[in-house]
């Protein structure tokens, strides 16, 4: 009799055993964004966005019966800070993957670390040095700086335009796009008459404005910043009564700006992703309801309206879930499931990934998008 | 270059100027009650712009832009209180140490408070595409605004200096604190005052630029350094002079964009401050002699 109980004892305490490992566990995952600092109009919305996906997920159960633990990095957009958390939480934390830095300066800094660690990254910067050339392990969600471009070239070739001033600011994005616009001119047959780069800091352009403005010639500009100048240039213009077209780069996807250069926005042409459009697409459009969805949960959670660029964070995080579902808990797995990720709606565009385009996005993603009474809608062409 | 466009130079050179003029001349105040150089009068700028845009949602724009001048002096003036009253004969270099920290300080006390976002007053008259066409030329009302405040300003201070009886006391207190002291004038009151007035005017400035310039938590620094050049350029504690200097700061960065790129339009005013301070370290416009009996 007692050797039946021993045995039952023993029978149960293996059983306890063996279901230790189906009982639920959790999946760390790092986050680096510049919460704070000089770019924390990216850094803000996208830890928010982050947090607001993990949260759902969980919520739901996890994936795979797994919650999902994502540790916030705040580098305040300094690359050192960046690099110091990217080996902490790759050899401390052990995560499993890491999403963002949010500054192009930053990922480009701990794009070997990753790749070295065979960590997955999905950055949030813009660039396209990121992923051009291809690490295995690196990823990103925002659309190329060089689509942008051509998608504002080739509106400019259906309006006839082909003589433009390009001005951009100081600071990474300014010169990466200033570069792109000058390099890819001549595929569309757009002559550059003048590029002019101003100080980040700026607060008035209206000397920069007359010098355009006394060349005849031109018949758009092209403003390439993240920064206030991107109003104030619009108010100079305006107020000088010079009346050509202005174009804007993506940068220009942030409602306060529109709010800041108030009358002198309007009629301003700039690409961006169809989240700022999202009610008025058609309901065929593959991402609308997503957008819808994303638009009201972080306006409802956050009370602040949604960005873009948050956009760009809750895309990596819903690409490395997915990937996860795939290729459970192995970081190998993982990056193989991102690579094969194909037709997968995000609020940037439909993702397609593969060995050689780890952005996945084409140029369909931006649409190119005006400013008429203080909001944004679609740019149907004159 | 045709007429047209040196005046369109001429005119952003104005606006530029202006601007650089009034933040002058919050310098030359306290320098002129005190002998320091306030490195916070940048802060005083943004934080009257801020406050101003703030109030707007409860008030109209004349009483907004009244009460934030106000609050910024009770700030300045708490500041003083607080933080340089109870020094006892500090050294030039200590006090520019402080004022540093303290610009420093009131920055991150905007971040907290206003966030990342840039803010602007809207237009006094008309709005952002408004113009007003002087002969050839096209500009804002609101640079005649800047303008306006500027001549009023040093006008004002001027006779404030001359005429008042705390303006002449404050004078005494720069001219020779000692013999201020025997003459039972309270210097410490006045060193208090002069922090308070320069507050107000920083303000003040900060209030009319801000629909040109847009405001945010650390658009005081950039405006202070140039304003520091200016104050240089046309000889410490000089008003007038100030404003002098800026506008011809102004002047040559609107017109050396005609001739280089933008990208050194910076340069060129640094460039300027080096020059000065070498050749005519006492400024444009003041006497050498007299710089010479001053300790800093």
């Amino acid at each position: 009799m007692r050797k039946l109980t021993m045995k039952l004892i023993l029978g149960a305490a293996a059983l306890c055993l063996s279901a230790l490992p189906v009982q639920a566990g959790t999946i760390k995952v790092g986050a680096i964004f510049a919460v704070t600092g000089p770019a924390s109009f990216l850094g803000a919305p996208e830890a928010k966005s982050a947090q607001m996906v993990v949260d759902e997920i969980n919520e739901k159960g996890g994936i795979n019966g797994d919650t999902i633990e994502l540790i916030i990095k705040d580098s305040g957009a300094n690359p050192e800070k960046a690099i110091s958390f990217a080996k902490q939480l790759i050899e401390e934390e052990k995560v499993l993957a890491i999403i963002g830095p949010s500054t192009s300066g930053e990922s480009m800094k701990i794009k070997k670390i990753a790749q070295q660690g065979g960590t997955p990254l999905i950055s949030c910067g813009a660039a396209e040095v990121i992923v051009n050339p291809v690490a295995s392990y690196v990823f990103k969600t925002p659309q190329k700086d060089s689509f942008a471009v051509r998608k504002i070239y080739a509106e400019m070739k259906k309006m006839g335009i082909g003589k433009i001033a390009v001005v951009a600011g100081n600071t990474g994005f300014g010169k990466a796009g200033k570069a792109q616009l000058i390099k890819i001119a001549p595929e569309f047959g757009i002559e550059i008459l003048a590029a002019e780069t101003y100080d980040k800091k700026a607060t008035d352009l209206s000397a920069l404005v007359a010098k355009l403005m006394a060349n005849k010639e031109i018949q758009a500009v092209v403003n390439w910043s993240i920064v206030p100048a991107q109003a104030i240039i619009a108010k100079n213009m305006r107020q000088a009564g010079w009346q050509v077209p202005l174009f804007q780069s993506h940068g220009f996807g942030n409602i306060k700006y529109v709010k800041a250069a108030g009358q002198a926005a309007e009629g301003i042409i700039f690409p961006a992703g169809r989240l700022l459009v999202a009610d008025s697409l058609p309901d065929s459009d593959p991402q609308k309801k997503l957008l819808m969805k994303y638009k009201a949960d972080y306006e409802g959670r956050y009370k602040e309206e949604a960005s873009t660029f948050g956009g760009h964070a809750y895309d990596a995080m819903t690409i490395l879930a997915a990937a996860i579902e795939k290729g459970g808990k192995d970081r190998a797995k993982v990056r193989e499931a991102i690579e094969n990720l194909r037709n997968f709606p995000g609020t940037g565009g439909v993702f397609s990934f593969s060995a050689e385009d780890h952005n996945g996005l084409d140029i369909d993603s931006f649409v190119m998008l005006t400013v008429k009474d203080g909001k944004f809608v679609l740019y149907e062409g004159k | 270059m045709t007429t047209t466009l040196f005046f369109q130079y001429l005119f952003a050179g104005i606006t530029y100027g202006s601007i650089y003029g009034i933040v002058a001349i919050g310098f030359n105040i306290i320098y002129n009650a005190t002998g320091i150089i306030n490195f916070a009068q940048g802060e005083f700028v943004m934080l009257g712009a801020m406050s101003a845009i703030s109030l707007l949602q409860w008030m109209p724009l004349p009483l907004a832009v009244a009460l934030a001048v106000l609050i910024t002096m009770v700030v300045g003036g708490l500041i003083e209180m607080v933080f340089i009253r109870w020094l006892d004969n500090p050294s030039v270099l200590r006090m520019i140490i402080i004022t540093i920290g303290l610009s420093i300080l009131i920055r991150e006390v905007a971040l907290h408070i206003w966030g990342e976002s840039i803010r602007s007053l809207p237009y006094f008259v008309g709005n952002e595409i408004t113009a007003l066409s002087l002969g050839p030329v096209r500009i804002s009302p609101q640079v005649l605004w800047v303008i306006f405040t500027c001549a009023v300003m040093v006008i004002g201070l001027s006779l404030f200096f001359r005429v008042t009886p705390v303006g002449r006391e404050m004078r005494a207190c720069s001219a020779n604190r000692t013999a201020a002291v025997l003459c039972g004038i309270n210097t410490r009151n006045m060193v208090t005052l002069s922090f308070m007035l320069s507050a107000g005017i920083g303000a003040l400035a900060g209030c009319v630029m801000s629909p040109i310039t847009y405001t945010q938590y650390d658009s005081g620094t950039s405006l202070a350094i140039k304003g520091f050049t200016v104050a240089i350029l046309g000889g410490l504690g000089n008003s007038a002079g100030a404003v002098a200097a800026g506008l011809l700061l102004g002047i040559i960065e609107a017109f050396s964009v005609a001739v280089v790129p933008l990208a050194f339009q910076d340069a060129i005013a640094i460039t300027i401050l080096l020059v000065i301070l070498f050749v005519r370290p006492h400024g444009i416009f003041a006497s050498g002699d007299a710089a010479r009996l001053k300790e800093f």
